[in-house]
């Protein structure tokens, strides 16, 4: 419906696509490049985006070289930055490609637009990796609230409206891995050793638990996992992740807030001899 | 071992309706494999943005109540739903808001720490909870969350990344398992259940361009029907009336914004008899546009609901405006204003939606008012289901048994005309032991589903009637899935396996993603917003088209590893079935209600169609057979659905205005 704009014209430019691909873990990569047309102008339109162009290549794979070849493997969802499945490394930077604007990145004829795989994650095909890694690290951190079970017990605590607005802000972490790619200490396992460092998605979360009523019994827990090996002190604080992430989440202010924690947690165990 | 150690339940899909079935049967002890296209936390249900719906305090002592909640449903829905299951729902719905609020949703707070309520479309009282414009992602993220703590204490097996291609279901018509194939290894292999319960989301890619995830193909449920499960309402499908136009989807910009005052306009003049006529140079900066030169569409037709009239409603207002060449600039495109409101109160109320507009069109809804337009959004069509109706039902029904509206009912005392608690057929399909839970299942919606209210049927149907899954694994603990042959199994393996070799070498040069982009084209022109039954009967030529040259594909891989070309490919064939069951099943229906609207049957037609519409697949002509089936409507008489429009000469009462001003 949208889509059937008559009224509006657009005209189209190429933009050069240049890829990482790979068959499959351990089997190496190449790159294969690719001319997309792409619509701009529109208005009402709307842009397109990396995914989109992702889906032409789909509908048409054949490199410039005119070699045919397979669509390029990728994840992703929502197509609206919610979801997180289709973060990938576009020009050097990690992001999610479906928010990635045609005519943001490649507004002119020719321009050029590089698409990797994360390279903290192991790569299952092409743009596809496996996270994981980082849903076992939630894990780790019991990231849940330990309710009573789901039958009817009434409401939950009462909360401020600025406790609730910090909470909903670390809330909106969706998994994306960009804090994760983006960090220095952060290394590729090909298999999750379960003692890797966690980063900083893990140690937000465990702050967003930690700050709610029900949520903070399991506190103790978290801070012993927080406190041990590939806890928070191995975070480096080099703050790339904070502006790696796309949902803004105060994650210098989680890494802190978490690190006090652990402080006292240590000096507490230490004096209680637990 | 005894049975019972050996059962367990399959759940397809991993959204809210799935998560919630899941904690349910875990905590009854009954152990779940969880399947999904995607990790679980990445379901399409995290798109939701405004709310969901249930009666609270505030509004209960301004009159509203859990009656209301469900009265105002099946009103919404033109009268179509099976009554008892929405009563059921509105009077569980205040207990799924506490539920998610212990499992520790971020829901936005007053000052005193209460959850705070918004306006929502089809209501006159606040009575939708919210967690900022991205409630479903938060509370997709608080069961996640739960269905982590069983994973980790071992009673739910995640296999993530794998693809339901068909339910097992033995000569007796029994469920006994699924056939799925993992999408990274492509291994195919059977899965033995005591239950299936399918909660895999809605068909919004079969229109192409749709508000949906990607995943949202209706090809699960297709695999069902195409296995004698019976598909109702298909040709239900709702178009969202404010989304923005994308090159690869159609980004809602959520009823909230309307809910919390959003106003609908297009730049118009006054002729000299009063009448509104298209503005000379309508594409001018909406900013400067004269108060007197704005025409509010939906306020001046409908003055007590507004813009929150239901969204067939201001879909159809705002469709015919720009098809009668008001829209922005001649196109089609309306603004929705929000700029009258506080960049404080927007960020706080609507922030991830004022998000997604600055980013997928890089201007500021603050300052400029947005440009939208309507756009496929939700199916109330799925997977036929059965209920067994509670005692009060048939007698208030009978007239035996009164239902004082009058008077002041205890929720919990109220006649008990919802859902029998101890029934283990709530939410099943016509196949034993296979249910459809959320937007799969064709219940609650009717002919037009309330904003806010598929969030809670999703839930609900995960925790009401997953007590009736546990029930009935329980009752067949004698004869589990465990001690059934194999060779039924076998056999699903093998024809999936044959399905896909097919796949794999034909080699007529057609395209799969040509097929559907060019289905979806044609889907959206002959069947959303104004149908008729020519243009119905040639859309139908033309899907008989797409399904010859689908029969021709060439697949651009033909590796077996990580082949998401194979899956899109056989997912395909699969959204071609479910088209021809919408088209059927609205060709059949000469009448207008709720979303379907047919320009050559403008009236609704309670006589001959106040009917659900069962498609059943047809194996020897590959098409559905529609039938109809009565609708139990023993609790609300249908009235006239108007909505107090002006032109109706009916006037909505002026219920709770406490409800529509303020905050
Ligand atoms: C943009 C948007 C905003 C919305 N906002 C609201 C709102 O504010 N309030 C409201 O009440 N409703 C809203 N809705 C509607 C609501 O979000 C959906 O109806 C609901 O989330 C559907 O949930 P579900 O659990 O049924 O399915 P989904 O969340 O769609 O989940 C389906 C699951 O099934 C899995 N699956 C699908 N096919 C297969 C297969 N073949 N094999 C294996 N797994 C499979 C998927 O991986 C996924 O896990 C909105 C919808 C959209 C599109
Ligand atoms: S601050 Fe810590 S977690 Fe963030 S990027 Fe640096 S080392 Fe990584
Ligand atoms: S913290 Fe931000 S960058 Fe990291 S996973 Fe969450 S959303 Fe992504
Ligand atoms: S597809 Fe969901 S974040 Fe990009």
């Amino acid at each position: 419906m949208a889509s059937s704009n008559g009224t509006v014209q657009a005209t189209t430019r190429t933009v050069r696509f240049r890829i990482e691909r790979s068959d499959g873990p351990g089997r190496g990569t190449r790159w294969e490049i690719f001319d997309v047309p792409v619509a701009s102008g529109g208005e009402g339109s709307g842009s397109a985006n990396v995914i989109s162009c992702l889906q032409w290549i789909a509908a048409h794979p054949v490199t410039v070289e005119g070699r045919e070849t397979t669509p390029i493997t990728f994840d992703c969802g929502c197509l609206e930055e919610v979801c997180g499945a289709c973060t990938m490394v576009i020009n050097g930077k990690v992001r999610q490609a479906c928010s990635c604007l045609i005519d943001d990145y490649a507004p002119n004829e020719g321009d050029e637009i590089t698409l990797e795989a994360m390279s903290k994650f192991p790569t299952v095909k092409d743009l596809f990796v496996d996270r994981t890694r980082l849903f076992n690290d939630l894990k780790r951190i019991k990231g849940w609230v330990p309710i009573d079970g789901s039958y009817n017990l009434g409401a939950g605590p009462r909360e401020t409206p600025d406790t609730q607005q910090v909470r909903y802000k670390l809330s909106e972490c969706m998994s994306c891995g960009c804090c994760l790619e983006a960090c220095p200490q952060y290394t590729l396992e090909v298999e999750p050793s379960g003692k890797g460092f966690v980063g900083a998605a893990v140690i937000s979360q465990a702050r967003y638990f930690n700050e709610h009523g029900t949520g903070s019994t399991l506190k103790k827990d978290r801070l012993d996992v927080m406190s041990g090996v590939g806890g928070v002190s191995d975070c480096g604080n080099a703050q790339n992740c904070a502006k790696a992430c796309p949902k803004e989440i105060p994650l210098t202010e989680s890494i802190a807030a978490i690190g006090r924690s652990t402080t006292f947690h240590r000096i507490k165990q230490f004096f209680s001899g637990k | 071992m005894s049975g019972s150690d050996r059962q367990r339940v399959l759940v397809v899909g991993g959204g809210l309706a799935g998560l919630a079935a899941t904690i349910r049967i875990a905590e009854a002890g009954i152990p779940v494999d969880l399947f999904s296209l995607v990790p679980v936390k990445r379901s399409h249900s995290v798109c939701a943005q405004g709310g969901i719906n249930a009666c609270n305090e505030v509004a209960r002592q301004q009159g509203y109540s859990e009656y209301e909640h469900f009265d105002e449903t099946v009103y919404g829905g033109d009268f179509l739903q099976h009554q008892p299951p929405v009563y059921e729902m509105a009077h569980w719905a205040p207990k799924v808001i506490d539920l998610l609020d212990r499992m520790g949703v971020p829901f936005n707070r007053t000052a005193e720490g209460q959850r705070q309520l918004r306006l929502f479309g089809g209501s006159l009282y606040k009575r939708t909870h919210f967690a900022g414009a991205t409630t479903g992602q938060q509370l997709m993220y608080a069961l996640d969350e739960q269905v982590r703590r069983y994973e980790a204490e071992g009673r739910v097996n995640k296999y993530e990344f794998w693809e339901f291609l068909r339910p097992v279901i033995d000569e007796d018509g029994r469920t006994q398992g699924i056939i799925a194939q993992d999408m990274r290894t492509m291994q195919i292999r059977g899965f033995r259940g005591d239950a299936v319960v399918m909660a895999t989301g809605g068909c919004g890619l079969v229109f192409g361009k749709s508000t949906n995830s990607v995943m949202c193909t209706g090809a699960a449920a297709a695999r069902c029907y195409k296995l004698g499960v019976q598909y109702g309402n298909p040709e239900f499908v709702q178009v969202h009336p404010t989304a923005i136009p994308g090159a690869d989807k159609l980004r809602l910009m959520s009823e909230s914004a309307r809910g919390e005052g959003g106003r609908v306009w297009v730049p118009a003049k006054k002729n000299s008899s009063g009448q509104w006529e298209p503005h000379p140079n309508s594409g001018m900066d909406p900013r400067q546009v004269p108060q007197d030169e704005r025409w509010y569409i939906l306020e001046e037709k409908y003055p007590a609901y507004g813009n929150i009239v239901p969204r067939d409603i201001a879909t159809r207002e705002i469709f015919s405006a720009c098809m009668d060449g008001f829209g922005v600039g001649g196109g089609n495109m309306v603004y929705l204003d929000l700029t009258h409101k506080s960049p404080e109160f927007l960020e706080t109320r609507l922030g991830g939606i004022m998000e997604i507009y600055r980013k997928f069109v890089g201007e500021d809804p603050v300052e400029v008012p947005m440009k939208i337009f309507p756009g496929v959004h939700y199916s109330m069509g799925g997977l036929w289901t059965r209920y067994s109706a509670d005692a009060d039902y048939a007698r208030v029904k009978g007239g035996s048994m009164a239902f004082d509206l009058d008077r002041e009912w205890d929720p919990d005392e109220r006649p008990a005309c919802g859902l029998d608690p101890e029934a283990t057929d709530n939410m099943m399909t016509n196949v034993d032991g296979l249910y459809a839970f959320g937007e799969v299942n064709y219940q609650y919606h009717g002919a037009n589903r309330l904003g806010a209210n598929a969030l809670l049927s999703c839930i609900f149907d995960g925790l009401f009637c997953g007590q009736g899954v546990v029930k009935y694994v329980q009752g067949r603990s004698s004869s589990p899935a465990a001690e059934v042959s194999a060779a039924i199994f076998e056999r699903g393996e093998r024809d999936e396996e044959e399905i896909v070799r097919r796949l794999i070498d034909s080699s007529g040069g057609e395209n799969a993603y040509d097929i559907g982009r060019e289905l979806g084209e044609e889907m959206t022109a002959a069947s959303t917003v104004v149908k008729s039954g020519g243009r119905l009967e040639s859309a139908l030529v033309r899907l008989g088209e797409l399904r010859a040259r689908y029969d021709k594909l060439s697949l651009a891989d033909t590796g077996m590893w990580t082949n998401q070309n194979l899956s899109y490919s056989r997912a395909v064939g699969d959204m071609l079935l479910i088209a021809d069951a919408v088209l059927r099943g609205g060709l059949n229906r000469k009448e207008s209600r709720g979303s379907h609207y047919r320009e050559d049957f403008p009236t609704r037609d309670d006589a001959n169609y106040l009917k659900t519409t069962v498609a059943t697949y047809n194996t020897g002509t590959g098409q559905a057979d529609i039938s109809l089936e009565d609708v139990e409507i023993g609790l609300v008489e249908p009235r006239l659905r108007t909505y107090g429009a002006v032109e109706s000469g009916e006037k909505e009462e002026e219920k709770a205005t406490a409800g529509a001003s303020g905050a």
